[in-house]
């Protein structure tokens, strides 16, 4: 019986190294968004196409929200997948954040523009009431502009397949134009 | 050709790692004497080979040889000779081989200098680091090659080594941490192959323990150089921030003082030996835990490696080997029962008892804190960060109870002490102590805090009863005369308690006394904190080797002095890092304060956000830090470990175990 007391910390290990393989497949630096599942936040903002935007422009069909900004490499990087993503005929709004409207046009006009529209948010101010970490950020948000996801890093083919797509799908087939 | 040597010198090293964990080992179980006698020849061998290869490394850095792809991406043609060498272990790649390197060097240590081992002890010893040493080959040579070339696009410019480490301290503090890290797995290889012999007795306890004090004194050297190196490069004045990697070097020191105590119990009253040899084994699984956590990425840390989930999987896969392996040997081989306790609780072994149970409820108390952000997210219970006010609430308990037993302990005998003679010791050490703790803190500040009264009170208690010990002592044995017949393992003990006094008195009186402020500063503003007057003379431009910086050139006074110091705070643009600024602050050092000023961002006419702050005490810290590595190296010099060293003849105190 005594011997068994001595089989303790091996079992106070097992228990730890099945937590650190958990632990191996989580991402530390992963914060849950405190918007998802609530309305996006009400702003009115001009774009960068001209025209002023509001936060009820985004309702009626389910859409991407892109937060970008030329100072931002992982931006450059994700570009060309959503103009692919554009050309199969995703909504992907662009949020132009911390940014000049020059240097943002310059941009588009040499990557190609995937965006339907692009709020811009030179002071962050929109960025704060959404909550955002970093550029790039990817929000999911439906018909009735209630965030369903947040995506903080650039987009690629693995993350439109594994997080992205499984959340728009699961929206109103009304998705792709 | 010289890089490919270089791999191939390693790739030589692990067949001979793998040898050394065989070859012994078999010749122990079928009793070849001439397998066994080659474990220490096989463990130089390892050494020589590894050295060749992290030689060949080195001079690739030296040499700007952009064609090696770590090269290419740690170093550069402007940074300064010294710090390309650092640099080789300035990444995740070259401080494994330098962990190989330091693995190897202790191996061979034990080869050479161990040799009142028996011949069949000391190819267990070597067999089992041959086993950890295969492990490290395996994950260098699978995960980690420092030697990859990137032909045939060889860079003209290397990215250079990150500039918080083109420093003194960062040159010194990794291989300090891993002379630490790595020696404890010399500690863990006695104790596996005293569990593995059946002799787990005195004998063993006796080896082990100048390997285990110097590992520990290697580890507190290490760890102090890493806090003092945050206090000054990092700009916050911060000393210690509770990150997890942090503090994955603090729980194998609290875990090994807690080993170089029990330790000493075995060895002087042969009891408490399961629980010694399962401290061995704690205590190196520990410093591979710190590897596993650093470099597996599977939390959040300011001391971020490139990680790779490959790495962290083979890392856990190891641990799961080593630490896994060698506990279920524990439950299989341990003793049950440490014989006849024999001693009162009045007695050393019952205080070193104490020691033990408030360390290991330390480590614990860390462990739980780094471990809990990922077993909350594990458990999809949401996200947590754990910080400073968890670790202060419970360490400032558990040290300060951990202080009070420290200064009874050396004062107590072996089996049991008299109560009255005990009284009698320490009634000057009782009054002493309140009357420091009562005065102190309006002598230093004019008026009452209990925290600081505390604090001194604890840190008199320490060095009262350390005198009232030598004095006891002395008496014994005839006086002062008998003051150089004492022994150095006497003196190292006393050197070491006094430097936790100065650590614990540092950490305690900064944190309650310092005070800052920032402000905004134009040339020829004063501000005054805490008595002190800064003046900011302006900044200028200053070239370095690899940087330009702005230099901001302070001048500080006491109140009511005529004396003037200087300080320069920097901020500096290293050429490769396009825009990333780095700050040096400004620090006047002082046995009772330090006075440190650091530059923010320019705010434009000429004037600057500056940061003064005034910290009593904080090299305190670092004192006591060495004085603790210096209290390690005297034991080591003790006359019982420099006899003169005969052929492994000596025969072994049988007690042998169930």
């Amino acid at each position: 019986m005594a011997r068994l007391r001595l089989f303790l910390p091996l079992l106070v290990f097992a228990a730890l190294a099945l937590l650190f393989w958990r632990g191996l497949s989580l991402d530390p630096n992963y914060m849950p968004s405190a918007l998802e599942n609530r309305p996006l936040p009400a702003f009115s903002a001009p774009t960068l196409e001209g025209p002023v935007i509001s936060d009820a422009e985004l309702r009626g069909k389910p859409a991407l929200l892109n937060v970008w900004a030329t100072w931002c490499p992982s931006c450059a990087a994700e570009h060309a997948y959503l103009n692919a993503l554009a050309r199969k005929g995703v909504l992907i709004y662009g949020l132009n954040y911390k940014d000049n409207a020059e240097a943002a046009g310059r941009w588009i006009a040499e990557k190609g523009n995937p965006y339907v529209a692009n709020i811009l948010d030179p002071a962050g101010l929109i960025g704060i009431d959404l909550g955002v970490t970093g550029a790039p950020e990817t929000y999911v948000v439906d018909a009735a502009g209630v965030i369903q996801l947040r995506h903080q890093g650039p987009v690629d083919e693995r993350v439109w397949r594994t997080v992205i797509e499984p959340a728009l799908a699961g929206l109103s087939a009304g998705s792709l134009r | 050709m010289y890089v490919e040597l270089g791999h191939f010198a390693l790739i030589l090293g692990f067949g001979l790692a793998l040898t050394q964990a065989l070859l012994p080992m078999l010749g122990v179980m079928r009793g070849l004497r001439s397998w066994t006698q080659a474990a220490g020849a096989l463990a130089c061998g390892q050494f020589v080979f590894i050295a060749i290869s992290f030689a060949c490394l080195a001079h690739a850095f030296l040499i700007d040889d952009f064609s090696v792809r770590l090269v290419a991406t740690n170093s550069n043609t402007l940074l300064p000779a010294w710090y390309k060498f650092s640099a080789v272990w300035g990444n995740h790649e070259g401080s494994m081989l330098l962990w190989l390197l330091i693995l190897a060097g202790w191996s061979s240590a034990v080869a050479v200098l161990a040799t009142e081992l028996t011949q069949d002890m000391r190819a267990r010893v070597l067999s089992v680091m041959g086993m950890i040493a295969v492990g490290f080959h395996l994950f260098v040579l699978f995960t980690s090659n420092p030697f990859l070339r990137s032909f045939p696009n060889v860079p003209q410019e290397g990215r250079d080594l990150n500039p918080l480490l083109q420093d003194i301290g960062l040159v010194m503090h990794p291989p300090m941490l891993y002379l630490g890290y790595v020696g404890f797995s010399v500690t863990f290889a006695f104790a596996i192959a005293a569990l593995w012999s059946g002799r787990l007795d005195t004998a063993w306890a006796r080896w082990s323990r100048p390997w285990t004090t110097a590992a520990w004194m290697f580890l507190s050297v290490g760890i102090t150089l890493g806090s003092w190196w945050a206090y000054y490069e990092l700009g916050w004045g911060g000393w210690w921030f509770w990150d997890p990697v942090e503090n994955a070097s603090f729980m194998p020191w609290l875990a090994g003082t807690a080993l170089l105590h029990s330790l000493a119990v075995t060895e002087k009253r042969g009891l408490f030996r399961s629980w010694t040899v399962l401290l061995a084994i704690l205590t190196f699984s520990l410093s591979l835990l710190g590897t596993f956590l650093v470099r597996s990425g599977i939390l959040t840390s300011v001391h971020a490696f490139a990680t790779d989930p490959a790495r962290g999987s083979f890392v856990l896969a190891f641990l799961g080997v080593v630490v896994g392996g060698s506990l279920t040997l524990y439950a299989l081989r341990a003793p049950q029962s440490s014989g006849p306790a024999g001693y009162s609780w009045l007695s050393r072994e019952a205080a070193l008892l104490g020691n033990n149970v408030l360390l290991i409820v330390s480590m614990a108390t860390v462990l739980l804190g780094t471990l809990a952000p990922l077993l909350v997210s594990a458990l999809d219970m949401g996200r947590i960060s754990v910080g400073p006010p968890y670790f202060n609430l419970m360490f400032v308990p558990l040290m300060s109870v951990l202080a009070v037993v420290m200064g009874v302990g050396p004062l107590l005998r072996w089996r049991e002490s008299s109560a009255g003679g005990l009284r009698g010791l320490l009634v000057g050490p009782i009054g002493f102590s309140l009357a420091a703790g009562l005065i102190f803190p309006f002598v230093y500040r004019g008026h009452w805090h209990g925290g600081a009264a505390f604090t001194a009170g604890l840190a008199a208690w320490l060095l009262s009863t350390l005198f009232a010990g030598l004095r006891q002592r002395l008496r014994e044995r005839g006086g002062v005369q008998a003051l150089p017949r004492l022994g150095s393992a006497y003196w190292g003990m006393v050197v070491a308690h006094i430097g936790f006094a100065f650590c614990m008195a540092g950490a305690a009186l900064t944190s309650i006394y310092s005070d800052e402020r920032d402000v905004r500063m134009s040339a020829g503003d004063e501000v005054t904190l805490s008595g002190y007057v800064f003046s900011f003379l302006g900044t200028r431009h200053v070239e370095g080797p690899n940087y330009s910086a702005e230099r901001g050139e302070f001048t500080a006074r006491s109140e009511g002095s005529t004396r003037v110091l200087h300080l320069k705070a920097e901020k500096r643009d290293y050429h490769s890092q396009m825009g990333n600024v780095m700050t040096e602050a400004g620090i006047s050092p002082g046995f009772l304060r330090d006075l440190y000023v650091s530059l923010g961002e320019p705010i434009g006419d000429g004037s600057w956000a500056v940061r003064v702050h005034h910290k009593p005490f904080v090299r305190w810290l670092w004192i006591g830090g060495v004085l603790m590595g210096a209290g390690g190296l005297l034991t080591l010099f003790d006359r019982r470990y420099r006899r003169a060293r005969a052929p492994a003849s000596v025969p072994v105190t049988a007690g042998a175990v169930a």
